[in-house]
């Protein structure tokens, strides 16, 4: 076997130092019943070209997977991935490390999430962001509870409906059986955003945040600002949950708007969309809340010689430490995801993450105005979107199937989400999409709605 | 210019200092490039209201590609890595990461799938998925298994929440679950995170969790018992039949955590032992790479009792076709986006690919191999945890070499200099001053002798030069960091260029 070493020669040597006769009498002690059932009813092993084949044969069943004919968004988005991005994550002394338990060898995984820190502090407008959730809807759930945890006496969450359902629903199952902790959620008004006279009903002292997708899942840009000044005034926190970070190139941060803890999902930044996994949980807040927060936090320091150097720190709050009594359960994070991202973010920079914004403000809106040139398609929020959004289109369905036989995907029938919302598609166009692509789908839409 | 950070002599080589990324750069450099375009022009303000919009983002570095190139391949050569050295943490299993699964995980079909593709259009990934859901199946003796939780402490939080749902499905709301002294810290913080008392069950003096232990703990109000086999001290519990056996004669479940399958596979089944369920750290026993701290996966295998508990999507398998299905009425919900870790699970199913039935065995069986043997080399200068027999790792106390003075600590600092990472040092917390060994079966013999010899070489320093020890490490980029001001003081962000 490729992947293991040992010769016979070694396993007799190695026997001989231990006065075993055979690697059996190392188990020999494990109840027999469990040792005679064991065996393992797989395949045997293949070479690497069989590999190839085998995974390349399911590879290669997928269709529709090119942004040139799909207009899927909705949680996870198609960006532009430069290889510099992929070949430092594919760099082994950072793919086969672990968490940087020893800080003197270390150092460059470390330095990384420093770095990654400070680029999504800055990003998300907060003072302090740790080093990485599992993904966007996980973080939001961890925001909940850490809420909580902030106003111990409080027991409800109020939580836009527009908020990712999938979102929605993470939040729930960790909530469910979280003690003295239950969960609200608020519709939208006609113009996709929190409808705020229902915020106001139900924002008093029992509610211990409001958290809301920015932009929400209809692509529309939530007024986070007002939203943060009601919930401050009823001493309830903010948050603001973002499923495509990409926006933040472009929109007012959560933090300068007034959210106390903003968490997203940072796929769009240079992660593959990979099936949906592993995505990258962003999490920031402001720092008088920081010995609350979940998850790992590293710290610049120095060593022996006064030079400067990184730790992980204030470690309390976390599991290792404080068990059963910690912050939160996260133990493996997603650090090469943070890497990916941390690359990506430099290599755009300060010019380039806007730029990169504002294009998909441009394609998705320009989708938008050509889509609407077939009968009966037009938005069904009045409202500035970022790089998706949601069109009435008469039978909805129907079209959406009749597309998907002519090889489009046209974003996804927004009733499968919310029963509620009738004839309705939720398409998204970012940089990868050409203007031909858009305007083929408006063409191909014109004709499938008739 | 900068100053060489050593002074140069046999054996040393250039260390290359590298700010921040923030200190290099300049103003108006790029290292990117969109594609062209085409769209025509319509003026930002008409889509975006400009009081929706950001002031410039001034912390952001302006760097070339290139310059991003250097800085992070010049902060990758001051890692330790499994690629690059002995990676002995124990409970963390790093073996080799194959790297043909890098390039798998790469391939377009796969990588660049959108997680919203028609079922019908993503046949490939949907089949792949349920094959490894079957390997995990039969590897760990569980009859279903979900490919959702993103690590290790999620899978734990789904099984606790499946052991909750259980419960209250039959109109009992149990609220302790008992765990051994000897558990990793993500096993009583995620049964806390879903409500439960933690119950403290005392670990033997030999290191094994005894059936009588687990009975003065064991009433009506236990759920479950979170149980680690082999254990964090690498040992086989031996009374896991009678303990599974007792609890579930109270009406009460095993949780099992599966981290260290590694010792387990074609050895013998958690699926036999009476869990009802466990998770799988793919990112340990099935070679992922740890990536500095995950991702990984942490599927979690049930036994049928707890299958209508398990979260949403499922696959669904009918007429030749795979489908994720939402309708699970008992479903405790859904517990992260899409469908797992799907870049993970399809290195996982790969590397399961690449060993097949008869090569996880041979892997398990290195595996112990390889621990014994470095026990084995180690046991008449280090003091051994307990003299029961190990597994896929050993672990030892400080007792050698407390009264010296020298703590556990520095001979994992020391250690470094010699070329090797550390072990897992002060866990389990049940062992004083703790040095957890976990060589895995990737590791030649050549290899396992250098780190014994130098972990031998250490002992005789605690005698003949004890400051070397309590000063290292000296080879290393950085020398021992000050943590304590780190937490005091913490700086946690560069500062902003406003700030300076
Ligand atoms: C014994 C044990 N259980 C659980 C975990 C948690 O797994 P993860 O880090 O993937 O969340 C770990 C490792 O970190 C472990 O060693």
């Amino acid at each position: 076997m490729r992947y293991i070493p040992h010769t016979e020669h070694d396993i007799q040597a190695m026997l001989a130092v231990l006065g075993a006769d055979s690697v059996e009498d190392l188990i020999r002690h494990l109840p027999e019943a469990l040792r005679q059932n064991a065996g393992l009813d797989l395949a045997p092993g293949l070479a690497e070209p069989e590999i190839i084949q085998r995974l390349t044969a399911f590879a290669e069943q997928q269709t529709g997977y090119s942004p040139e004919r799909s207009f899927l968004g909705a949680g996870a988005y198609p960006h532009l991935v430069p290889v510099v991005v992929d070949q430092m994550v594919q760099r082994a002394e950072f793919a086969t490390a672990y968490t940087p338990y020893q800080p003197e060898v270390s150092q460059g995984t470390l330095q990384v999430i420093f770095e990654f820190q400070s680029l999504v502090a800055s990003l998300l407008g907060l003072e302090v962001a740790n080093a990485s959730m599992y993904d966007g809807a996980s973080a939001s759930a961890e925001a909940v509870l850490m809420a909580k945890r902030i106003l111990p006496k409080r027991s409800r969450i109020l939580v836009a409906r527009s908020l990712q359902p999938q979102y929605r629903q993470v939040i729930q199952t960790y909530l469910d059986g979280f003690p003295g902790l239950s969960l609200v959620e608020l519709g939208w008004d006609e113009t996709g955003r929190l409808d705020q006279e229902a915020l106001a009903q139900h924002l008093d002292e029992r509610v211990c945040g409001v958290a809301v997708g920015y932009p929400n899942v209809f692509g529309v840009i939530e007024d986070i600002a007002a939203i943060s000044r009601s919930a401050q005034d009823a001493g309830a926190l903010t948050l603001s949950v973002t499923p495509e970070s990409v926006a933040l190139g472009i929109l007012k941060s959560p933090g300068e708007l007034g959210a106390d803890i903003a968490v997203a999902e940072g796929q769009s930044l240079g992660i593959p969309l990979s099936y949906g996994g592993p995505g990258l949980g962003l999490f920031a807040c402001r720092s008088r809340y920081v010995r609350n927060m979940p998850g790992r936090l590293v710290g610049e320091t120095v060593d022996q010689e006064g030079r400067s150097g990184f730790v992980l720190t204030l470690a309390t709050r976390e599991q290792h430490i404080r068990r059963e009594r910690a912050t939160s359960n996260i133990c493996t994070n997603h650090g090469l995801c943070a890497l990916a991202a941390t690359v990506f973010l430099c290599l755009l920079g300060k010019q380039g993450l806007r730029e990169l914004a504002l294009r998909n403000v441009k394609s998705s809106h320009y989708l938008a105005e050509v889509l609407q040139q077939a009968a009966g398609v037009q938005p069904r929020f009045p409202s500035p979107f970022f790089n998706e959004c949601v069109l009435t289109v008469p039978r909805a369905r129907r079209v959406w199937a009749r597309l998907k036989e002519q090889g489009v995907i046209a974003g996804i029938v927004l009733e499968d989400w919310y029963a509620d919302l009738r004839d309705c598609l939720l398409v998204c166009a970012t940089e990868l999409h050409t203007r031909e692509a858009i305007e083929r789908f408006g063409q191909q839409l014109r004709q499938a709605v008739v | 210019m900068k100053t060489p950070t050593r002074t140069p002599g046999p054996g040393k080589r250039t260390m290359l200092n590298e700010p921040l990324i923030s200190a290099r750069g300049s103003v108006g450099r790029v290292g990117y490039a969109l594609p062209r375009d085409d769209i025509p022009e319509r003026g930002q303000a008409r889509d975006l209201p400009v009081e929706l919009c950001r002031e410039a983002l001034d912390d952001f570095p302006e760097v070339s590609e290139g310059e991003v190139v250097r800085h992070f391949t010049r902060l990758s050569q001051w890692n330790m890595s499994a690629a690059t050295t002995l990676y002995p943490l124990g409970s963390c299993t790093m073996k080799y990461n194959p790297v043909v699964n890098e390039y798998m995980a790469r391939l377009p079909g796969l990588a660049q799938l959108h997680p919203l593709t028609p079922d019908d259009q993503a046949q490939g990934a949907l089949m792949l998925l349920a094959e490894l859901e079957r390997c995990l199946a039969e590897i760990s003796g569980m009859d279903a298994i979900s490919l959702q939780p993103a690590a290790g402490a999620q899978g734990e939080l789904t099984g606790m929440k499946l052991i909750r749902a259980y419960h209250q499905d039959r109109g009992t709301a149990r609220k302790k679950v008992l765990i051994p002294a000897s558990a990793h810290g993500t096993n009583p913080a995620s049964a806390a995170l879903c409500g439960y008392d933690v119950v403290q069950v005392a670990t033997g003096s030999d290191g094994m969790l005894s059936a009588d232990a687990v009975a003065t703990c064991t009433d009506t109000e236990v759920a479950a018992l979170m149980v680690t086999n082999p254990n964090t001290l690498g040992l086989f519990e031996r009374e896991i039949l009678q303990i599974t056996d007792m609890l579930h004669q109270h009406g009460a479940l095993v949780y099992m955590d599966g981290a260290n399958l590694n010792a387990l596979m074609g050895v013998a089944k958690p699926g036999h032992m009476g869990a009802d369920v466990i998770q799988f750290n793919l990112h340990k026993t099935f070679s992922t790479p740890h990536g500095g701290g995950g991702p990984g996966a942490g599927p979690v295998g049930v036994k049928n009792i707890l299958a209508p508990y398990l979260p949403i999507p499922r696959i669904a398998h009918k007429n030749d076709t795979y489908t994720w299905s939402d309708t699970a009425p008992k479903s405790i919900g859904r517990v992260r986006s899409f469908y797992g870790n799907f870049g993970i699970l399809v290195r996982a199913y790969a590397y399961i690919l690449a060993m097949g039935g008869d090569g996880l065995t041979h892997a398990t069986r290195m595996a112990i191999l390889n621990a014994n043997y470095l026990r084995k080399r180690l046991e008449s200068v280090y003091t051994l945890a307990t003299h029961e027999p190990c597994m896929h790792e050993c672990v030892f106390s400080d007792r050698s070499f407390q009264q010296t003075g020298i703590k556990t600590l520095d001979i994992a600092k020391r250690l470094l200099d010699y070329g090797f990472y550390a072990p897992t040092i002060y866990f389990p917390l049940v062992v004083s001053g703790a040095l957890m060994i976990e060589p895995t079966e990737t590791e030649t013999k050549e290899t396992l002798d250098e780190f014994a010899d130098a972990l031998l070489a250490i002992a005789q320093e605690i005698t003949d030069q004890p400051d070397l020890l309590k000063q290292a490490p000296f080879t290393t980029p950085v020398s021992r960091l000050d943590e304590t001001r780190a937490a005091r003081r913490p700086v946690l962000r560069w500062s902003r260029s406003s700030d300076s």
